[in-house]
């Protein structure tokens, strides 16, 4: 386990790629869900 | 069926809700599969060691960062030809997602560009272009949201998407065009592919499951968008009451 998390010495560079890409995509879908929230909460006080 | 039944905002919100789970969980699945065939079976690259292994997200964000712009400016064209409203929305939908695609790309590379190059960044064209293509989405996005009115945000967002598509043929073919650091495509349309079948394969599948991601999202947020333009319709209070997809 250790052997692959050093990935042969360039673990930092292939951890800090795939960390940062793993951060920016569950930073979007929380952006998106809060956005969907808003836009229903929005649009069904629209109506009331 | 009746395509055009699904260019209305009203008719397109459904099948966007239906569509969206679909494409999100195969992309789950596509994006395990290959970051096991890219961590589990793809055998140490005999120059590069393990740090060839960005390869696996950085070719498949790069791909799309590019190709969703093209998209954009697509719907921006029809939107600015027909004065469709789905169409706008469409393009105003993609802009946040290729903007995240270009970051990855950029960020990926950097990282994998200090231990095989022995520097993070170089103003060759190649990162340049694809630097300037982050700032044309940043650009976009500001664009729309300084001005008030939607369909006049449509039509400058579009001018905007539409010029800014000439950067990229310029990404592209920066790598043919001028020296650069950065490397010569590996995959091409017509020769072979200069790498190992298992680690292209790896490279496809992400490809794949980044597509599918960036069409779930896109599907989601055109929803949102869709309520935040429309709001005060009488359709869209039917449709978000409680229970309703």
């Amino acid at each position: 386990m250790s052997e692959f998390l050093a990935m042969g010495g360039y673990g930092f560079y292939v951890w800090g790629a795939y960390g940062v890409t793993a951060l920016a995509v569950v930073v979007e879908l929380i952006a998106l869900r809060a956005r969907r929230r808003a836009a229903l909460q929005a649009s069904t006080e629209a109506v009331r | 069926m009746n395509l055009y039944r699904y260019s209305s905002p009203s008719t397109f919100y459904p099948l966007a809700g239906k569509l969206a789970p679909w494409f999100g969980w195969s992309a789950l699945i596509l994006a395990i599969v290959g970051l096991w065939i890219g961590f589990g079976i793809a055998p140490t690259d005999f120059q590069q060691g393990e740090a060839y292994r960005i390869i696996f997200i950085h070719v498949a964000t790069a791909w799309m960062s590019m190709f969703i712009y093209l998209v954009m400016a697509f719907w921006s064209a029809l939107s600015l030809g027909f004065n469709t409203r789905l169409s706008g929305m469409m393009a105003q939908a993609m802009a946040p997602t290729g903007a995240l695609m270009t970051f990855i790309a950029l960020w990926t590379g950097a990282f994998w560009g200090r231990p095989t190059w022995g520097t993070y960044w170089a103003w060759d064209a190649r990162m340049t272009s694809e630097l300037i293509l982050l700032f044309l989405y940043f650009g976009v996005i500001a664009l729309r949201n300084a001005i008030d009115d939607d369909r006049r945000a449509d039509r400058a967002c579009g001018v905007l998407a539409l010029v800014g598509a000439v950067n990229v043929p310029i990404i592209y073919f920066s790598v043919q065009w001028w020296n650069t650091l950065h490397q010569g495509s590996s995959v091409s349309m017509v020769a072979a592919p200069k790498m190992a079948a298992i680690m292209l394969a790896g490279m496809l599948v992400m490809a794949l499951a980044v597509w599918f991601y960036s069409i779930a999202v896109t599907l989601v947020r055109v929803r949102c968008i869709i309520l935040e333009r429309e709001r005060g319709a009488a359709w869209t209070g039917q449709m978000t009451e409680p229970g309703k997809t």
